[in-house]
């Protein structure tokens, strides 16, 4: 059986996409867990904090210093230690990138 | 490129194929033109909508079914009972879904559902059609527990209040029509039930408002499980610390009916309860449309689903959210929950939907608040990951918690969860 290559190739890079998307789609869906406090694309509303447009390295470091008990809190350092740092590191990435 | 993995690749997009994973609409990628129809705009179904719109950029049709003109929050509704807010408080339009996000909602009843033809029948008469539908039914009332609240005018007498509306605000007149020194019981079900500390909220409720309006009166919880089943040990320090002498806990009191012309409470095994008012939370079942359509597989009670993509066990197309589902380890039903459920399922139905798999490890968090005062508040919470060889979702070890102790700053905190979980849900 002789496969044409433009198809294979077609095929392939169809693939790829589609692994692409399923990645950056989970980091998505990793994010809108927390949109239940910080709002949709974690734009919040009053009284809590607003994660999207922020410094990846201060969300990060937040981050982590909650998992680590360094930073007190009330319910973040429970809720960060449910997630990988590399998770951590993601959804920080995320939010960044998104418009204030 | 090798043989070999020319194969594998045309075998891989093969198989996505026949498992139905590229639908007939799958050649944009964004499920151009598919139909979704949610049923139900609670905090699963309404998120479950904004959702699905959201992730597709707008390209899957979504019409949500509602038989309300807006949405009334279960949480927070305690507060109204208590006197602390008012319905307006609890209570946020449906406009925002239609007019920033194009869902069409339709103000009715669902009948039934062909899970054959993919149809949905509405009281008012008309059908819709779908590719794929999400229910989020929430729990209905298992009256025949209970054979007196069967008796003509019994539910309108003894109310539950545990779906926020009216009812909220008829169980407040009958505590602000009481007069002082009468007593109101609270019979709470066997677990699972919708919002396992609500009960234990609105006793502290109850009391903080009889504490500054009607000293004499008391609250008396008759519990059917063993002991407090959420937020335990800060549940019975605020009622020693802040309402002793007000609130009487009693646990182990299974409730086997209910005589509403004498306001009587009677259990399988403790004395029968006469009191001033009666608030009565039935034992709770999936929503009866999900019942009606075979759904509720897991003792006839509630749905069992994939928790990657919440679609039902018993039926293709059908995705089910939010309370109507047998829950997964350490999972509760909370409004929290169901709007980490609409999230995973809309963005496992606009995958679907435009030929993708769906994310195969989904993480989400539940946090819950109880108010003990005005203002003073604790807290549980808890991480849910995917466990892929065990197919459900379980809680992180190690992760979550609850409060301390009540305090003023977890007050503001709640506050401000409730107004994002609410802009999450509807805005």
């Amino acid at each position: 059986m002789r496969i044409p290559i433009k198809l294979v190739v077609a095929m392939a890079s169809l693939l790829a996409a589609a692994a692409g998307a399923a990645d950056t789609s989970k980091v998505r869906d990793l994010a809108a867990g927390c949109a239940n406090c910080h709002g949709t694309q974690g734009v919040a509303q009053p009284g809590m904090v607003s994660l999207a447009g922020q410094p990846k390295e201060v969300l990060l470091k937040s981050l982590l210093d909650f998992k680590s008990g360094k930073r007190p809190a009330t319910i973040m350092h429970q809720l960060s230690k449910g997630y990988t740092d590399e998770q951590l590191e993601q959804m920080a990435v995320y939010f960044a990138s998104l418009k204030k | 490129m090798q043989r070999r993995q020319i194969l594998e690749t045309a075998g891989a997009l093969g198989a996505l194929a026949t498992t139905g994973l590229l639908s007939a609409c799958a050649t944009s990628g964004t499920g151009k033109g598919a139909k979704v129809v949610v049923v139900g705009g609670g905090f699963g179904g309404a998120t479950a909508a904004k959702y699905v719109r959201m992730w597709s950029d707008n390209q899957i049709q979504v019409t949500l079914v509602e038989p309300n003109a807006s949405f009334i929050s279960c949480p927070i509704s305690n507060l109204v009972i208590g006197g602390v807010k008012t319905m307006a408080d609890i209570t946020t339009p449906y406009d925002n879904l239609e007019r920033r996000h194009g869902i069409r909602i339709v103000r009715d009843m669902v009948t039934s559902i062909d899970p054959e033809k993919r149809l949905v029948k509405l009281g008012g008469g008309g059908e819709l059609a779908y590719d794929r539908l999400i229910l989020s039914p929430g729990v209905d009332f298992v009256w025949d527990a209970l054979p007196g609240m069967n008796a003509a005018g019994a539910q309108d007498k003894i109310l539950h209040a545990w779906k926020a509306g009216a009812q909220t605000q008829g169980l407040r007149k009958q505590l602000e029509a009481m007069p002082d020194g009468g007593v109101y019981a609270l019979s709470i079900p066997l677990a699972p039930y919708r919002c396992p500390p609500g009960p234990y909220e609105r006793a502290c409720q109850v009391a903080n408002y009889f504490r500054k309006a009607k000293p004499k009166s008391k609250v008396l919880v008759l519990d059917a499980n063993d002991d407090v089943i959420s937020k335990g040990p800060l549940f019975k320090k605020a009622w020693a610390e802040r309402y002793k002498g007000i609130i009487e806990y009693r646990p182990k009191h299974t409730l086997i009916d209910v005589d509403a012309a004498t306001n009587t409470l009677k259990f399988d095994f403790n004395d029968n309860v006469r009191a001033s008012v009666l608030n009565v939370i039935p034992p709770m079942r999936a929503g009866n449309i999900a019942v009606n359509t075979g759904l509720a597989t897991a003792n006839k009670r509630w749905c069992d689903v994939d928790f990657l993509t919440f679609e039902s066990k018993a039926h293709k197309n059908i995705h089910v959210l939010g309370d109507s589902i047998q829950v997964a380890p350490a999972m509760p039903k909370s409004g929290h929950m169901a709007n980490q459920h609409g999230k995973t399922c809309a963005a496992a139905v606009v995958a679907l939907l435009g030929g993708r798999a769906p994310n195969d490890l989904p993480v989400y968090n539940n946090t819950c608040y109880s108010f003990v005062s005005d203002e003073d508040v604790i807290h549980v919470s808890s991480v849910h990951r995917y466990d892929a060889e065990k197919k459900t979702m379980l809680p992180v070890a190690g992760a979550g918690g609850v409060s301390t102790d009540a305090n003023a700053l977890e007050g503001a905190y709640a506050m401000a969860w409730a107004h994002n979980i609410w802009a999450d849900t509807l805005a």
